[in-house]
């Protein structure tokens, strides 16, 4: 999956966690959750299980800590979707 | 203790027959059962297949919660308490504090007897399922105990005692006490008070279990709940919430804001499930001991008390309960105050009943009138024994009133009571 259609992806689930909606609407890899979005970092779990659905895959808490920017998240997908199709 | 006045400048409710303050006050002046079928509870077997539960649209709902809280908002609890407890703040005509700091003279006293209890069984069928890394964020949140109070705080920005207390079914009335003694000692000048209460199958199926619940009207849900009546057979189960602003007299005086009613003290005790008093059953000796005590730190006399909300909650202890005010009042059969129940038209709220009770008890005193009593018109005998008829009325009474007690007591073997008087503007 490209990064262009990953970052499409992340911007419909993030939505409803941040009331940075120009942060959210020029969302780019370079985005930091918490510093940039506001997102309180509570909410970051349910994040990492929005993603887990959309995606269909499964992120492991190693990978989890790691979400914290939009590019490590991508990573983490990209990286999860290459596992499964290997699979 | 000093010599600061005490006032309730805001009210709130969620009750079964009524969630606004204007709703409400027309169905207790009117006799309105809030009472259903449960669909739920027939489905399950229970004996008793009604209860009282706030009606609320899903629009309603969304005019206190962000989308983000509604998203999984699982706790209907939390969802009574926040409106009750909004709509009190918004009456008072207060602001919520600005966004960089919090209201350090306010604060809230909320209780509850459980929180979130749907959400609760929702978590634990997937702890049990072997999924825990699915429930997310929202799972602690809505069923610590203290959740409802952290809701309210937050949406509010208050930033004195942010606290929730328990006490089974006297919780409510416990939580008006415990935030006027609060502004009483100076700590705070404005308290949020009140108490909600979860509805549905796994609040009330340990009441259903215990048979203290009525199982004789599930064909008829409005006249199943019968305080004071001869063909009382338990409990309707009830839910919901109420709230009040409770002000010091100079702060609601210096800001014009309007002024319900004064409260003049209480009392909380327990009888130690010592005596007659068990876990389930109440000492009389600390009912009445709680009932004196209250009028003595109201600094009034008994004969002053001119209307009683009771506890009175449609089981065999009804004429109990009516025999602790007497000998406690010292009164007698025809000077004994007027006495109504709440629970007739609502059912027992558990941990809201205090606050919705409460709520019910300050609106007679501000627009003066006695609210009647319903479903008792086949009194209880022994309840007429000890009090006159006309002591208990069952049409609405319109009459200024000056003082009201009102008393919960709960498992546990608790006690609470207190004072309301009638402001009287200058």
């Amino acid at each position: 999956m490209t990064k262009e259609a990953i970052i499409a992806a992340l911007k419909t689930i993030i939505k409803p966690y941040s009331e940075e909606t120009i942060v959210l609407e020029t969302l780019s890899e370079n985005t930091d959750f918490i510093k940039d979005l506001k997102i309180n970092s509570a909410n970051l779990v349910d994040i990492v299980l929005d993603v887990e659905e959309k995606f269909g895959i499964e992120i492991d808490n190693d990978s989890m800590a790691k979400m914290l920017t939009v590019q490590a998240t991508i990573d983490v997908i990209q990286s999860k979707l290459g596992n499964n199709a290997g699979e | 203790m000093n010599s600061t006045r005490v006032v309730i400048t805001g009210l709130g409710v969620c009750a079964p027959n009524g969630t606004d303050i204007a709703s409400f006050t027309h169905a207790i002046k009117n006799g309105i059962s809030g009472i259903t079928q449960q669909t739920d509870l027939e489905r399950f077997g229970f004996s008793c297949q009604i209860a009282g539960k706030p009606k609320l649209s899903d629009e309603r709902i969304a005019q206190y919660f962000s989308p983000l809280e509604l998203r999984n908002l699982n706790s209907t609890g939390i969802v009574y308490g926040v409106i009750a407890g909004l709509d009190a703040w918004k009456d008072a005509g207060l602001e919520k504090s600005a966004d960089d700091e919090p209201d350090w003279d306010s604060g809230t006293i909320f209780g509850t007897g459980t929180s979130g209890i749907d959400k609760f069984r929702w978590a634990i069928n997937k702890i049990d399922d072997m999924e825990i890394r699915k429930i997310g964020s929202s799972v602690v949140i809505q069923t610590m105990a203290s959740g409802v109070s952290a809701f309210l705080s937050g949406k509010i920005g208050l930033g004195n005692q942010i606290s929730t207390n328990s006490s089974a079914c006297a919780t409510g009335a416990e939580s008006i006490l415990l935030a006027f003694e609060r502004i009483k000692s100076g700590k705070a000048k404005r308290m949020l008070a009140g108490s909600t209460s979860d509805s549905g199958p796994y609040i009330w199926g340990g009441f259903d279990a215990m048979k203290v619940c009525t199982f004789k009207h599930n064909h008829e849900p409005e006249k199943g709940s019968r305080p004071l009546s001869a063909t009382a057979s338990g409990f309707v189960p009830g839910s919901g919430a109420g709230a009040m602003v409770l002000e010091t007299l100079e702060s609601a005086l210096a800001r014009g804001a309007k002024i319900y009613a004064e409260i003049l003290g209480g009392e909380l005790n327990s009888g130690g499930q010592r005596g007659l008093g068990t876990m389930t059953a109440p000492n009389p000796q600390a009912v009445q001991r709680c009932i004196k005590n209250a009028i003595q730190n109201a600094g009034i006399r008994a004969d002053e008390i001119e209307a009683i909300n009771g506890h009175l909650t449609a089981t065999t202890k009804d004429a109990l309960e009516i025999e602790n005010w007497k000998m406690a009042l010292n009164a007698t059969a025809e000077n004994f105050p007027y006495i109504n129940s709440l629970k007739g038209m609502v059912g027992h709220c558990i941990s809201a009943a205090g606050s919705i009770e409460s709520v019910a008890a300050v609106l007679q005193l501000t627009h003066g009138f006695i609210f009647p009593n319903i479903n008792c018109e086949d009194l209880n005998p022994e309840i007429t024994a000890l009090i006159n008829e006309n002591r208990i009325p069952q049409k609405l009474f319109n009459k200024p009133i000056e003082i009201v007690a009102k008393a919960s007591f709960g498992f546990g073997d608790v006690n609470v009571c207190v004072i309301f008087k009638k402001y009287n503007h200058d």
